[in-house]
C-alpha cells in the first residue's frame, strides 16, 4: 500500500473513533443528574431540593445561548402571571431604607442568618446612587432612573414587577427574581422602588 | 492524484471532530492589582507544602514521595498543568487535590474522612465560626500541599488532557453544570462568567468561554487572597462560587467539583500557568 493511502486510513481510523467515543448528549445530561446528587450536600438553610430546576430554569439552562423566540415569549407569559403587587395598592416604600436594602449583599447563603432580612445585592451588579463608585456592570446603570421616567403609576408598576421577578419582561435574564423566589419580601420592593422613583433619592440626583 | 483529495477530504472531514467611566475606575483597579504583585505570602505555604511532602505521615507513617500525580509516581514539576485527567488505579478523572486525597489514602493509611477534613485554611469572615475546622488561624495541610504542586508547574503551559471518553464526558458534565440555572437567586456559573467585559462591584469577571479571560483566570489559582489572608485553591474558589450563587454545599474534592475543573481547564488550554498567584 501507498504510506499516503496508510495515513488516510489511519486518519480515518482515529477520526471514527474519536467521534464514536464522545459521549451523548443524554449521557452528559445522566452523568450531571448523578454528580449533582452525590456532589452536593444541605448545609443551613442551603437545602439540597435548591437544585430541583423549575421550568424556568430548566429552559433557561437547556437553551443557554440560544433562547428561540417561542421559549422566550412562554417563559415570559408564565413569570407574568406569577405577579403580585400590594394589596394596599402603595407602590413606593422609603428610599433611605431602599439604599440600605440595594447596599447589602447578605440572603439565603448558608453563612447567613436565615432570620436576619435578606438584602438585594443591587449594587452588585448595578450602579445606583452617583456616590457609590463600588459598582458592577452585569446589569445596566440605573442612575437618574427616576430622574428620566418620572415616577408616574405606569413606571411604579413596572419597576416594583421587575424586582419582583425580571423574567416576566426578560426570559432568561441574569438577574434574580427576588420576590416570586421569597428574597425580599414586599415592603422591601416598595422601598427599592422609592429608591429607584423618588425625586429625593440620590438615584434621581 | 486522487489519494492527496481523499487525504485532503479526511482532513477536512474530521475537522468538526476535533475543532475550542468607566475606563478611570479599570484603571484604579489594574493599579491596586499592580501594587499587590510586589511579595507574595503564598511563598510561605509553598515552603510548608514542600516539607509535608517530604514528611512520613499518617497510620502508614510514609511520605508523599511516591504519589502520582498523572506523570509517574513521585514526578511533581509539570504534573499541575497536566491535570484535570483521567487515572487508572481509581478509574476516575481527577484533579490535583482528589488526587492528594487518593495518595493520603492510599500510601498514608487516612481514611477518606481524615484526607478531606479541613482541605481549606481557617479564617474568620465568611466561614461560620462555630465551624471547628474554619477556625481563624488554622492550618490546613491540603492548602499547603496544593500551594507547592502548582508552583512546580509556574511558567508552564495548561494542557489538560480530555481525550479518554471519561475525560470527555467530565467536560461535558461541567459545561452542563455552567449553565445549570437553580436555586433562590437563579444563578448559574453562566450568570457572572458568560459575558465580556462585566465586573460584580469591584471584581473583573472573566468571561469563561473566552480563552484568554479563561487562561487568566485558570492560570492565577492557587492564590493567596489579600481580602481572605489566605491562600485559596481552585477547589475552594469552586466552594465558594456555589455558597455565592446560593447553591447548597459543593462537596470537596467532588465529581461535580471535578467535572467544572475539567471544563475550565480545557477553555484556559494553552495558556501560561502563572500560580501561586495574589490576588485582591
Amino acid at each position: 500500500m501507498q504510506p499516503k493511502m496508510i495515513l488516510a486510513l489511519a486518519l480515518c481510523g482515529i477520526w471514527v473513533a474519536g467521534c464514536a467515543t464522545r459521549p451523548s448528549d443524554s449521557e452528559a445530561e445522566r452523568a450531571l443528574a448523578e454528580m449533582i446528587k452525590a456532589s452536593f450536600k444541605t448545609r443551613g438553610q442551603a437545602t439540597i431540593d435548591r437544585l430541583s430546576q423549575d421550568d424556568a430554569q430548566a429552559l433557561c439552562s437547556k437553551h443557554a445561548g440560544e433562547l428561540p423566540k417561542d421559549v422566550s415569549d412562554g417563559i415570559e407569559k408564565a413569570q407574568q402571571a406569577t405577579l403580585r403587587y400590594p394589596g394596599s395598592g402603595k407602590l413606593m416604600g422609603d428610599w433611605r431604607q431602599g439604599e440600605r436594602i440595594a447596599q447589602s449583599g447578605v440572603g439565603k447563603q448558608f453563612t447567613d442568618d436565615p432570620t436576619r432580612p435578606a438584602g438585594g445585592s443591587c449594587y452588585n451588579c448595578h450602579q445606583l446612587s452617583k456616590n457609590e463608585l463600588s459598582f458592577g456592570t452585569i446589569g445596566p446603570s440605573l442612575y437618574q432612573f427616576g430622574k428620566l421616567r418620572g415616577n408616574g403609576e405606569a413606571i411604579q408598576k413596572y419597576a416594583y414587577g421587575k424586582i419582583y421577578n425580571a423574567e416576566a419582561f426578560a426570559a432568561c435574564s441574569s438577574m434574580p427574581r427576588f420576590g416570586h423566589n421569597g428574597v425580599l419580601t414586599e415592603e422591601q420592593i416598595t422601598h427599592l422602588v422609592a429608591l429607584l422613583l423618588d425625586p429625593d433619592s440620590p438615584v434621581n440626583k | 492524484m486522487r489519494i492527496d483529495r481523499v487525504l485532503a477530504g479526511v482532513l477536512a472531514a474530521m475537522l468538526p471532530c476535533f475543532a475550542q467611566a468607566q475606563q478611570d475606575t479599570q484603571k484604579e483597579i489594574e493599579r491596586y492589582r499592580q501594587l499587590l504583585q510586589d511579595g507574595n505570602p503564598a511563598e510561605l505555604y509553598e515552603a510548608r507544602g514542600e516539607e509535608l511532602w517530604k514528611t512520613p505521615r499518617g497510620p502508614k507513617n510514609t511520605s508523599l514521595e511516591r504519589c502520582d500525580l498523572g506523570l509517574g509516581p513521585g514526578v511533581v514539576k509539570g504534573a499541575y498543568v497536566r491535570l484535570p485527567r483521567y487515572f487508572a488505579d481509581t478509574e476516575r478523572v481527577q484533579d490535583a487535590e482528589s488526587r492528594l486525597v487518593t495518595c493520603m489514602v492510599a500510601l498514608q493509611g487516612f481514611t477518606l474522612e481524615e484526607a478531606k477534613r479541613n482541605p481549606f485554611s481557617g479564617t474568620g469572615v465568611p466561614m461560620i465560626t462555630t465551624d471547628p475546622f474554619s477556625g481563624v488561624g488554622q492550618r490546613s495541610v491540603m492548602t499547603d500541599l496544593v500551594a507547592w504542586i502548582a508552583s512546580q508547574s509556574r511558567g508552564m503551559t495548561i494542557a489538560p488532557s480530555v481525550s479518554h471518553p471519561k475525560e470527555r464526558l467530565a467536560y461535558q458534565a461541567g459545561e452542563k453544570l455552567f449553565y445549570y440555572r437553580a436555586g433562590p437567586y437563579d444563578f448559574g456559573c453562566v450568570t457572572c462568567h458568560g459575558e465580556e467585559g462585566k465586573r460584580i462591584r469591584l471584581q473583573n469577571l472573566p468571561k469563561m468561554t473566552n480563552a484568554k479571560d479563561a487562561q487568566r483566570a485558570f492560570g492565577t489559582w492557587p492564590g493567596y487572597r489579600v481580602s481572605e489572608g489566605e491562600l485559596r485553591s481552585m477547589q475552594w474558589r469552586m466552594w465558594e462560587c456555589f455558597r455565592q450563587m446560593r447553591f447548597p454545599e459543593l462537596e470537596f474534592a467532588s465529581d461535580a467539583s471535578i467535572a467544572l475543573i475539567t471544563y475550565l481547564a480545557k477553555k484556559a488550554e494553552g495558556g501560561t500557568f502563572d500560580a501561586p498567584a495574589i490576588k485582591r
